[in-house]
């Protein structure tokens, strides 16, 4: 009986998940494009009730909600759903969608979706190669266990994950924090607009200049046809040769506009930081700036010497304040209590801001680069890595929660070599952290890189 | 040269809708063979004969501003909507969003001198009919809509283009022939560019300001 109260409970919070995806789905990503196809809308939503709902599960467990078996089997049953939506069902109808987008295949609907299938097999046999260089493969399980599946998508996901949180952790200090701001002032960017409209002024001149040539030549072409005098050839060439002397200056001078708009933007772009900075909304983030700068500076070396020293720490944070607690603070109090507590709060804090971080991250993302043609491909692709995100989130969590909770994720994700994710984590996380400390040492703002994607896609 | 007067349209839309393949469609006459993304603004100049075929006809130039439409380069946009003769709201025919967004295009300009812009800044028709400035609705990629509307006359009427009082223009911006000289489209749009000078250099010709409803 309460098996099916539970079941119950589940399904409700899908739907609710369910909802919260279509919904962010419509208002934010596609905020500026009609949907056409709705099965890429329900595949998003799907992915994203499913995500949540595995967070939920680990909530539950933490807090002994509902009954230990019925727990384990929707636990079980997520599982192969999410997997089998990432591996199957997106992969394919990404292929299909950029099957369907190439202009230059034959479009009869049976050539596409065999075209598809080709593609889905060719990913297929890629996603398995990916896991050879890993000790995924143990002994004791088969080839298609689902401990490979997730050994291969935790690879892929711990990998983004480490990405996104070694740029984000450069990055959220560097914009969030005043002395970063450059001093820009009103006459900055007075001058800078001035410069640019100058600059257009000129190309609009040229322009005008080759359009004159340009009807002057069909003038003299038109009256000339009889009379093909010497000097009207002469003239001819000239003109022409003027006109491409022109053109080149001219594109010289766009180039030259482009990049000045570019600047123009970064400087409205800090005198709004700057504002924004005045308010308190600004000074409260700044202020949590400093706090989560200090933190992420803790979080790369901690990184560091985990490579350095090969050190995979055993003993989860709770654990360990408990223990610094009752043992040199000499606090005493129910470690039981308090452990679940800490715990769940502090899980519930991880996956709240990972879950926003993400869709903040992607939401950026999908603006900078999706266009009316290529935007159903790009949300398929931001839901398998959404997907495959999520999945190694709860890989990793399984190390920030005391050993009584991590049973669950031990048991159902089976025999996974956690400790190498970890490593592999630290590894990613640490590259990623230092290359984005050199590109901002080299361009000097990130800030504005989804505002620039558009400029170093048109760079011809 | 120096002699011709021009006047400034500037062409805006979503990202992604064509703008740049319609000027270079308008300026040179053949469709634009690799068009990139437009970072900041790019200008193409056309030669328009004013009132073609009468004594009247005189040479001028229009400057067409195509404005990237990038939501990240907001901030930055307000120097090319400086005096501005005439607006070409362009719009994806596939794409309903893009349409409803031209109200917010038509708010950013004309609201382009108040500091402070909301990013949710709805046109206000009032505001508009205090400046009279000519207006034209383009919808492209007409070749990707159903065949079924491909005569346009089943297409839906874009609800601003009734509320400016504006002409509407449907076509696709790869094949000449949607702007060929006698076709409809072109006809409608020499015409928006005499309004549109006409407003300028001759308004004091004409007291009653048009309005054109077209199906």
């Amino acid at each position: 009986m309460s098996f099916i109260f539970d079941s119950c409970v589940m399904f409700f919070s899908l739907v609710i998940f369910f909802g919260g995806g279509w919904v962010f789905f419509l208002k934010k990503l596609f905020r500026d494009y009609e949907v056409q196809h709705w099965v890429v809308l329900l595949i998003f939503s799907v992915t994203f009730a499913l995500s949540c709902t595995m967070f939920e599960l680990i909530i539950f467990e933490i807090l002994g909600v509902l009954d230990s078996s019925s727990r384990y089997f929707h636990w079980k049953l997520e599982l192969y759903v999410t997997l089998f939506t990432e591996i199957v069902v997106l992969p394919f109808y990404i292929a299909y969608f950029t099957v369907s987008n190439i202009q230059m295949l034959p479009q009869a609907r049976y050539i596409r979706v065999l075209l598809t299938f080709i593609a889905w097999c060719g990913s297929m046999y890629f996603f398995w190669k990916i896991g050879d260089p890993f000790p995924i493969l143990s002994p004791k399980h088969g080839i298609l266990s689902i401990e490979q599946c997730i050994g291969r998508i935790g690879v892929i996901g711990v990998t983004i994950m480490a990405v996104l949180s070694g740029f984000g952790a450069v990055n959220y200090p560097y914009t969030c924090m005043s002395y970063f701001v450059r001093p820009v002032s009103d006459a900055d960017i007075q001058s800078l607009e001035k410069r640019l409209m100058q600059t257009m002024d000129m190309i609009v001149m040229k322009k005008k200049r080759i359009a004159m040539a340009k009807r002057d030549s069909l003038l003299h072409s038109g009256a000339n046809k009889e009379q093909r005098s010497i000097w009207s050839m002469v003239k001819s060439f000239t003109c022409t040769d003027n006109v491409s002397v022109l053109k080149e200056e001219t594109r010289a001078l766009e180039e030259l506009s482009r990049q000045l708009f570019l600047e123009s933007v970064d400087l409205h772009n800090e005198q709004e930081r700057k504002e924004y900075l005045k308010t308190f909304k600004g000074k409260y983030f700044n202020l949590l700036g400093h706090f989560f700068s200090v933190y992420c500076v803790w979080k790369i070396f901690m990184a560091t010497i985990n490579i350095v020293f090969d050190r995979v720490g055993k003993v989860d944070p709770v654990t360990r304040g408990i223990e610094i607690a009752v043992d040199y603070l000499g606090i005493q109090f129910d470690v039981r209590f308090w452990s679940q507590h800490i715990s769940f709060w502090l899980v519930g804090i991880i996956i709240v801001t990972s879950i926003r971080g993400l869709l903040i991250t992607l939401t950026k993302f999908f603006y900078a680069i999706a266009s009316s043609k290529s935007s159903n491909i790009i949300v398929l692709c931001l839901a398998q890595i959404m997907g495959m995100y999520f999945v190694s989130c709860v890989l990793l969590m399984r190390m920030n929660m005391p050993i009584e909770y991590r049973s669950i994720i031990t048991e159902v994700l089976g025999d996974l070599k956690f400790n190498f994710y970890h490593r592999w984590f630290d590894v990613i996380f640490l590259i990623s952290a230092l290359s984005s400390i050199g590109f901002l040492y080299i361009f000097g703002h990130i800030t504005g890189i989804f505002g620039h994607i558009p400029y170093l896609a048109a760079l011809r | 040269m120096a002699a011709i007067d021009k006047v400034r349209i500037v062409v805006v839309g979503d990202a992604g809708v064509g703008k740049t393949s319609l000027v270079h469609l308008i300026s040179h006459n053949e469709p634009i063979s690799h068009p990139y993304w437009t970072i900041g603004c790019s200008v193409e100049v056309k030669l328009h004969e004013y009132k073609a075929g009468t004594p009247e006809e005189k040479l001028y130039f229009v400057e067409l501003w195509d404005v990237g439409g990038w939501s990240a380069h907001k901030n930055s946009r307000n120097i090319f909507y400086n005096s501005v003769h005439g607006i070409v709201l362009v719009h994806d025919l596939t794409n309903r969003k893009s349409q409803q967004n031209l109200r917010k295009w038509l708010s950013e300009i004309l609201n382009r001198d108040s500091r402070s812009q909301s990013d949710e800044g709805e046109y206000d028709a009032e505001q508009f009919a205090g400046s009279s400035i000519p207006i034209v609705v383009v919808g492209t990629k007409l070749d990707l809509v159903q065949p079924i509307n491909e005569k346009g006359n089943n297409l839906r009427l874009s609800s601003i283009a009734d509320e400016c009082g504006a002409d509407e223009i449907n076509l696709d911006c790869k094949h000449v022939r949607h702007l060929a000289a006698g076709t409809s489209n072109a006809v409608r749009l020499s015409r928006f560019f005499d309004k549109v000078i006409q407003h300028r250099f001759h308004s004091k010709d004409s007291t009653v300001c048009e309005l054109y409803v077209f199906v």
